[in-house]
């Protein structure tokens, strides 16, 4: 079998400007299909990795963001008595009241505005997101005006830096802090003390309460409880849910324009392979006769033909990966339709994506390869020959 | 089956059709062929002689008639099992070499031997055999392109006798040879068939080939001539 | 012209070769045309800008409202015509799944500001005379079957509640860029609903839509007007229609230029594949351009046949391509109802085909035909195959 595949390859190598010309085209199918594939991924992971799966947010019923989202003063305590509530190391319920409002900030480079999420936090919010550490500076001090920016935000946008002023709301906000929160939605949001924010934007009122519970099992009937409270008109959502959700009409979107673009692209690049698998046969007919000649049988033939095809799709499938890996470096931000706020994130190359890239360069290579090596095995021996 | 006879030919027909004529190109061939026998056969072109050395290996099927060739009448043979017959019992040689490019002198020879079972070590050790009777063990690693026609030829041979088959069918083997490439050639077919016994049956138009042969038959129009000569 | 005769039939002889070549530049052609009328459709917005509307939005972000009472300063700043008013409403109809624009305005003011808007005249004055009437647009009451007198109920988001409204005009577009999947309704009917439910929130709106008599003094206008709210507690942010529009596509920049990346990349494909098809059509008649040197023929007529054949390929493939990007739009805009407004293929993205197919066609042709008139003479002896 070795000597067969020593064969196709050199033979791929024989005809080479062809082979690389069809192989980029499979490369850079595989290159597209990843990408989209990663932008994707890239969205869905952060905000998958935004939320804790103890922690439960709570909005006002059919809320789909948490700008969106109103719960007044008198609620917000009627929550913070739940019994299944974890307790802090302080003695106090570990449970945030928020306010989440969107603020215009320009990017360094751009000269339109973004949405940037500004997060009014409490005692407990830090305490609550386990994966945010302050990397700089510290928490803004409770009453002031003063904000922790996220990483991701001090490094595209303008004027936010450790000890900048932002000024909105007739005040000047001070710069105190960046916060690191990974990849997750939290790197992209700044936070401020949540009394101060109400003021400023003169709203009363809260947009969400987050609390953890003490046992991740309460999650059922601590949402019921919510749910069914008439005074309340709340819902309860686990807080990875709630991100994940978030990101689901984007990645959908994303989703669907990378399986068309890939379909499209694949149907030209399995053309291609189709008019060099077709060459191929008809400049080596004589090879299949002597080989039929010998006493290779038609499937042989057939299966030999695929083979190549395959070995040239697999190996342009695998540049193209090779390529779309070194994306991951790439960060990306785009306005997240659902929230209309902003979220940065990286692309990801999960190991799923590498998966169905090499399935798809091996559909690619036998759909390409398919007809050709029919023909090729068809042929009578004594044409092939040219015997008669 | 007659004795010591290795091919037996009965009322062999073959035509075929060109756009929308049809034409025959064997009648009712009779042929036996003994057993260690070097055949030629020799006829204008168009007679059918080419047609029947594809029939006599297996690479076409007749209309009617049939061939037996070491007690198997392959005419009765499903397209699956006369490829692995083949395989087993024919080497072929042809006038244009028909040697895979892409692949060494020593991979074309090996290349019958895939279809045979052989570990690596056993196919090294036929293969050397092969090269050695050619006398080109010193060029294995070369490819076609880099061989003179002779060379190539030569390792044609090599490669129809690794699997040491019961006939070897050869058409035209020195058609695209010079003077002292051809005699090498027909130097070491008349060495396979009176050192090592093969049976040799050759299609040809070059007299100094007819010339090696045993038996010379000719055939015209799609008929065998009723004696066969024996060359001087 | 005999040389003419070769070259169309040289262009079919590898039926098999051409036919696959022509089909793949058809899909990707097709594709192309796709994408770039989805990057138009995502600038349909700004495309639909006036010079002579500025939007006033709060400083601080679109999702912060303004007080009503700013109107009347803005309408005194000199150079401003008319003032209108509205807000987003975001309502959803029966499910999330049937999405439209939906936004509270005040009614006469606004129609005004937009004459793309065409009205029957007495659907208008229903639609005026009835706080509780909407008007809706073409595409969107076709979708959804609506017609004029029925009441429609859409669940707020932003402003909790089920809101009934009677609809009393359907409007259609003006040119065929006009976005017809939009509803509005009167201001004040939700506002009246606030001042019972949160008071709070009642007499303000989201933006001021302002009319200008001289597009050309629009920016020193906008500066007025952002001057008059500065050090206020909700300052404004005034800008053209075209550059607030603008400012939704940048938000969503990164996925337009991936599209557009794309897009080139298709090209490259095409180009990819008529290369490898020119390139194997001229290396098997090598000794027949040979020939024709030996003929006599110049290098002129040799281009012209590779050329030729190159061009004639490609354009193939792209009036196909072409033609059927049309009822591929028709399927596709079917498909999407409401969530895409505006779906047209323009002038311009066909001439960009055509432009395309053109170009492929030279530079596939340029290697191959270097070779063929480069050829030795001497190969026209040698025996082909």
């Amino acid at each position: 079998m070795i000597l067969f595949i020593r064969y196709n390859l050199r033979n791929l190598r024989t005809r080479r400007l062809t082979t690389i010309l069809t192989g980029m085209g499979m490369a850079f199918v595989i290159f597209v299909f990843c990408s989209v594939q990663m932008i994707s991924e890239g969205l869905r992971q952060t905000l998958v990795d935004t939320g804790s799966p103890d922690n439960v947010i709570v909005l006002r019923k059919g809320s789909q963001a948490e700008v969106v989202s109103v719960i007044e003063r008198s609620k917000a305590a009627i929550l913070e008595t739940l019994p299944e509530i974890e307790r802090a190391p302080d003695g106090s319920v570990l449970c945030a009241r928020e306010l989440v409002v969107l603020i215009n900030l320009y990017k360094k480079d751009a000269d339109k505005p973004s949405n940037v999420v500004i997060r009014g936090i409490g005692r407990n919010s830090l305490l609550l997101r386990e994966g945010v550490r302050i990397v700089k500076g510290r928490m803004p001090l409770p009453g002031s005006s003063e904000i922790v920016v996220g990483s991701s935000i001090s490094r595209r946008f303008k004027g936010l830096q450790l000890g900048d002023e932002l000024r909105f709301g007739l005040r000047n906000w001070k710069v105190v802090g960046i916060m690191d929160a990974g990849s997750t939605g939290f790197s992209s949001e700044i936070w401020a003390d949540i009394d101060t924010l109400m003021q400023a934007f003169r709203r009363p009122v809260y947009s969400s309460v987050v609390f953890r519970l003490r046992d991740r099992s309460d999650f059922l009937s601590v949402k019921e409880r919510i749910e069914r409270d008439p005074r309340l008109n709340l819902m309860a959502k686990r807080e990875v849910d709630f991100y994940r959700e978030q990101s689901e009409v984007m990645a959908r979107f994303l989703r669907i324009l990378g399986t068309s673009l890939a379909i499209v692209f694949s149907a030209g690049a399995i053309i291609g392979a189709m008019i060099t698998m077709y060459a191929q046969v008809a400049n080596r007919s004589q090879e299949i006769g002597t080989l039929r000649a010998l006493g290779f049988r038609r499937r042989e033939i057939l299966m030999g033909f695929i083979l190549e095809s395959v070995l040239l799709s697999l190996g342009g499938g695998i540049v193209g990966l090779l390529l779309s890996s070194f994306l991951q470096f790439l960060e990306i931000s785009t306005l997240n339709w659902q929230t209309f706020s902003e979220i940065a994130f990286r692309l990801r190359l999960s190991f799923g994506i590498v998966i169905k890239a090499l399935l798809f360069s091996l559909l690619m290579g036998i759909l390409g390869g398919l007809l050709p090596a029919v023909r090729a095995a068809r042929l009578r021996i004594v044409d092939a020959l040219r015997l008669v | 089956m007659q004795k010591g006879s290795i091919v037996e030919i009965r009322n062999l027909s073959k035509s075929y059709r060109r756009g929308s004529e049809i034409i025959s190109v064997l009648k009712g061939i009779n042929l036996t062929i003994g057993e260690g026998e070097f055949l030629a056969i020799m006829g204008p072109s168009g007679s059918g002689k080419s047609t029947l050395l594809n029939l006599i290996a297996g690479l076409d099927k007749p209309d009617e008639g049939s061939i037996i060739v070491a007690g198997i009448d392959i005419t009765r043979l499903s397209e699956n099992e006369l490829a692995r017959w083949r395989a087993d019992h024919v080497g072929f040689i042809f006038q244009f070499y028909n040697l895979i490019p892409v692949l060494t002198a020593f991979e074309n020879v090996e290349l019958p031997l895939l279809l045979k079972g052989l570990s690596g070590p056993e196919r090294y050790e036929h293969v050397m055999t092969a090269l050695k009777i050619v006398n080109l063990t010193h060029r294995m690693n070369h490819y076609p392109k880099e061989l003179s026609g002779g060379e190539q030829q030569r390792v044609a041979i090599a490669r129809a006798v690794v699997t040491d088959p019961t006939i070897i069918v050869a058409d035209e083997p020195t058609g695209d040879l010079d003077k002292t490439s051809a005699e090498d050639v027909l130097e070491l077919m008349t060495r396979l068939n009176e050192e090592y016994g093969k049976t040799i049956i050759m299609v040809t138009h070059d007299p100094r080939a007819a010339r090696r042969a045993k038996v010379i038959r000719h055939l015209d129009k799609g008929i065998l001539d009723a004696t066969a000569e024996t060359p001087s | 012209m005999l040389l003419l005769k070769l070259l169309l039939r040289n262009a079919f002889r590898q039926r098999l070769r051409t036919v696959l070549t022509v089909l793949a530049i058809t899909i990707a052609i097709l594709a192309f045309g796709f994408l770039r009328t989805i990057i138009d459709a995502w600038y349909s917005g700004v495309e639909a800008s006036s010079p002579a509307r500025l939007v006033t939005r709060n400083a601080i972000s679109l999702t912060t409202p303004l007080p009503l009472s700013y109107k009347d300063r803005i309408k005194r700043v000199r150079g401003v015509r008319t003032v209108s008013y509205g807000q987003w409403f975001g309502g959803i109809y029966i499910s999330e799944k049937n999405f439209f624009p939906n936004f509270a305005v005040e009614p006469a003011s606004y129609l005004e500001l937009y004459p793309e808007y065409v009205i029957p005249e007495e659907q208008k004055k229903a639609f005026i005379k009835d706080r509780k009437a909407c008007v809706v647009g073409r595409k969107v009451a076709e979708e959804f079957g609506w017609k004029i007198g029925d009441t429609i109920v859409l669940k707020g988001t932003i402003f909790p509640g089920e809101w009934e409204f009677v609809i009393r005009a359907i409007y259609r577009g003006l040119t065929p860029t006009t976005d017809e999947t939009q509803v509005f309704f009167h201001w004040d009917y939700i506002n009246e609903g606030l001042k019972r439910t949160f008071p709070l929130r009642a007499d303000h709106v989201g933006f001021f839509l302002i009319g200008i008599d001289d597009p050309k003094r629009a920016a020193e206008i906008a500066l007025e007007i952002d001057g008059l709210f500065k050090n206020s507690l909700a300052e404004t942010l005034t800008e053209t229609e075209k550059a607030f529009q603008m400012g939704f596509v940048a938000m969503t920049e990164a996925i337009l230029i991936t599209i557009k990346i794309v897009s080139i990349v298709l090209i490259i494909i095409i180009l990819l594949i008529v290369s490898n098809t020119m390139a194997m059509n001229v290396r098997e008649r090598l000794s027949e351009y040979a020939t024709l040197k030996a003929l006599g023929f110049h290098w002129i007529h040799l281009s012209l046949l590779i050329y030729g054949e190159s061009i004639i390929i490609t354009m193939t493939g792209a009036i196909f391509g072409i033609i059927l990007t049309f009822p591929s739009a028709k399927i596709f805009v079917d498909a999407m109802g409401t969530l895409l407004p505006v779906f047209h293929i323009t002038k311009e993205t066909i001439l960009l085909d055509i432009l395309i197919a053109l170009s492929v066609g030279i530079s596939s042709g340029i290697a191959p035909s270097l070779k063929a008139i480069n050829v030795p003479v001497q190969s026209a002896l040698t025996r082909v195959g």
